[in-house]
């Protein structure tokens, strides 16, 4: 097949100087704002800088080159591990939680049922709340003796939890929200997955004698595992970088049960004046979230479906 | 090939032509890392007095409300001086500090501006301050130009101050039937009198002092202890006294409950529970004046805090400071000092109620006196006698952030106070290497 041959060539080598002043604009930016700052943040990485000493100064590197120390300290810290296990927390409840949360919601959109369509109105308004204003309704909802969702929880009996003032419960509550915000966007994915799959599959099935229940697993949700895929890819990384919830919830607090890793690389570069040392906590976390990504798409070739 | 060839070497061109446009800063001798400890050799790279020059200044504490006080203040320096003309930039609390970062390392930091203690010493050690010479400040107070002065060196002139005093709901006293605080009051007659008045009502409080860092190193000061030992070599963060006067604070919240805990405070602020005239006392800074004359529906009053083996009372001040490798620090200096330490400097600022000057000279601050309420104003003059400074080392913030979330989890109950102050100890020991 000639047509395919010369896609994977790319274009023809003379098409490329005709493209070049089309590409400029956009290359340039992205050679600038972000391949740069990309490669300075990895040399960043080997100095000792504070960030407010003059990086271009003469000398500076041979002054403030330290090598891998900054990796050294972080990897040999107790505190890199303690909030990898607070990550860790976050995305073993936040994952599973969100999955369910946007499957019932790409559920519902593409359900026909009375209410849908003023479900249509609501369900993506959190997406579009700003992170700072939902953060700060939420941790008023959650406030224990005075918030909403305990005075809730105490309608059916229950004694609700201190939340973001308990330790064991401030990560938790911050999954809660997260979810809450989250949900009608990767809902939204999944939705445009779940009306792709042909109607004439249900009607076979349901000539078999199959139950919604059964429809769901065994068609529903292996035909949409592109889209499901996709979520999981984005929600992964997207919970790596936990932050903006954070700071203004909890700010790391109580008792350090929600400091993440942004958290971290913002205080050690913007308040400690450790530049070097939160440049090398980014590259950590780059390392790490690419090699979850890795794994993950190794991973899909035992359950993503691409024949649908 | 060739084409190709060209077509990366163009854009390598854009790309260090714009890098270099990036860098003007890198030929300025007067930045470089090898002399970063400032000398005050400004006299030679200054113009001669006489000359005009334009600098600029930025602050963040005229943002909200004081740009206008601000404004007048240099209108009047400006006639004083006419050849020096000052640009002020004011930018909000919010943003200043990151944005105030990115100035300074990219060598585009304004000649002069305004530091908060947290960041002074960390700007100071890493030499992006100039020290200031050649200027009059005497007419300042000693304490406040202490805190901003490194080994001896003055970095940084105190602008304004406010400091803390204790605060008590009149009617609650009455109503519990016993006396009002006196300056002479210990913390065990505070203990006293905020069980007496808890037991007014379930939701009723006697004090409030969160165990948080700030209300920490102040009353460690009270019990005669320490964060770190006398030249700042070593922390002595779980020192016995330490662990006492933490002990106590704790034991206000978990034991007598004089104190509501987090989940009685409900997520209200302490200002709001004291207008609520739900609590009995409070220490909180002078700058509630204003906010609880308006708020509070009943009597209030204030005395100096109450202290245990000594007195002590918090002290804020931010500084202002010199860009070291600014060309114009002489006329810089010329400015930050009349706008701390001026006459007139500080009668516009008295009249706008913008803090207290930080100045000796009690006349210019009588004005300040006749205001009420609170009805016993002297004792904020009063408090000064005790003030105590926050422990000034490089990594202040990193300091402060560690002994905070450990103090937190004991005034939840999660970590014994002993345990906390441990913990707190050994991760600033790993953490931070005092020098």
């Amino acid at each position: 097949m000639p047509q395919k041959a010369n896609r994977r060539g790319g274009p023809k080598k003379d098409g490329l100087l005709t493209a070049a002043p089309f590409l400029l604009p956009s290359l340039l930016g992205l050679l600038v704002f972000s391949l740069l700052p990309l490669l300075v943040s990895a040399l960043i990485s080997f100095t000792d800088w504070n960030g407010l000493d003059q990086l271009l100064a003469p000398g500076f590197l041979q002054e403030h080159f330290i090598g891998l120390e900054n990796y050294k300290n972080i990897l040999s810290g107790a505190e890199l591990w303690k909030v990898l296990g607070n990550t860790g927390a976050y995305i073993i409840m936040y994952i599973p939680l969100m999955l369910a949360a946007s499957l019932l919601e790409a559920y519902l959109l593409s359900s026909t049922r009375r209410g849908v369509s003023a479900f249509r109105v609501v369900y993506y308004l959190p997406v579009l709340t700003s992170w700072v204003a939902a953060s700060l309704i939420w941790t008023s909802v959650l406030s224990p003796q005075y918030g909403a969702m305990n005075n809730l929880l105490a309608l059916f009996g229950i004694q609700g939890p201190g939340w973001l003032l308990d330790e064991k419960w401030a990560m938790a509550a911050i999954v809660l929200v997260s979810v809450w915000k989250d949900a009608g966007f990767f809902g939204l994915i999944l939705l445009s997955g779940m009306v792709g799959i042909n109607k004439s599959y249900y009607e076979a099935a349901s000539l078999d004698g199959a139950g919604t229940w059964k429809k769901f697993w065994r068609i529903t949700v292996p035909l949409m595992s592109p889209a499901i895929f996709y979520v999981l890819i984005v929600a992964l990384i997207n919970a790596f970088q936990l932050f903006p919830q954070v700071m203004i919830m909890t700010d790391g607090g109580p008792n350090s049960a929600t400091q993440v890793m942004v958290e971290r690389i913002y205080r050690y570069g913007f308040r400690y004046f450790r530049m070097g040392y939160a440049a090398a906590f980014s590259w950590i976390l780059f390392v790490i979230i690419m090699a979850c990504t890795a794994i993950q798409m190794k991973a899909q070739k035992r359950w993503v479906n691409y024949d649908a | 090939m060739k084409k190709h060839l060209s077509a990366i070497l163009a854009s390598a061109l854009a790309l260090v032509l714009l890098m270099s446009a990036c860098g003007p800063a890198a030929s300025d001798p007067t930045k470089s890392p090898d002399n970063p400890d400032p000398k005050p050799s400004q006299q030679q790279d200054t113009p001669p007095a006489d000359q005009p020059v334009t600098i600029t200044y930025s602050n963040y504490n005229a943002s909200g409300g004081n740009e206008e006080t601000l404004q007048k203040m240099y209108e009047a320096f400006h006639e004083e001086y006419p050849n020096i003309t000052v640009e002020i930039e004011t930018i909000a609390y919010n943003d200043y500090f990151t944005q105030l970062q990115t100035r300074v390392s990219g060598g585009t930091a304004p000649d002069c501006y305004e530091l908060n203690i947290e960041n002074f010493a960390a700007y100071a050690n890493k030499g992006a301050l100039a020290e200031i010479t050649g200027v009059d400040f005497s007419g300042l107070d000693e304490t406040s130009l202490n805190a901003f002065n490194v080994d001896g060196k003055q970095y940084g002139l105190p602008g304004k101050f406010s400091n803390v005093v204790l605060f008590y709901n009149k009617d609650l006293f009455d109503q519990a039937k016993i006396d009002y605080p006196t300056a002479d009051w210990t913390q065990d007659d505070l203990q006293k009198a905020a069980e007496a008045i808890r037991a007014l009502g379930d939701d009723i409080y006697g004090y409030y002092q969160p165990l948080t860092y700030n209300e920490f190193y102040k009353v460690v000061a009270q019990f005669g202890g320490s964060l770190l030992n006398a030249d700042k070599t070593e922390f002595t963060i779980n020192a016995p006294e330490n662990v006492a006067a933490a002990q106590m604070m704790a034991d206000r919240i978990l034991v007598s409950n004089v104190q509501p805990n987090e989940v009685q405070m409900g997520g209200i602020g302490d200002w709001d529970l004291f207008m609520s005239g739900r609590l009995g006392m409070m220490p909180t800074g002078i700058w509630a004046f204003n906010t609880f004359a308006e708020g509070c529906k009943f009597d209030w009053d204030i005395t100096v805090e109450p202290g245990k083996e000594q007195k002590a009372t918090h002290f804020f001040s931010d500084a202002c400071v010199i860009n070291n490798a600014s060309d114009k620090k002489e006329a810089a200096a010329t400015w930050i000092t009349w706008l701390t330490s001026s006459d007139k400097a500080a009668a516009i600022r008295i009249e706008a109620g913008w803090d207290l000057p930080a100045i000796k000279d009690q006349s210019t601050l009588s004005a300040y006196l006749d205001i009420t309420p609170p009805a016993n104003r002297q004792a904020v003059f009063d408090s000064l006698n005790y003030l105590v400074v926050p422990p000034v080392i490089e990594d202040y913030s990193l300091m402060s952030d560690i002994i905070g979330q450990k103090l937190s989890a004991a005034a939840a109950g999660t970590l014994t106070v002993q345990e906390a102050l441990d913990q707190a100890q050994s991760e600033c020991q790993a953490q931070i290497s005092l020098k």
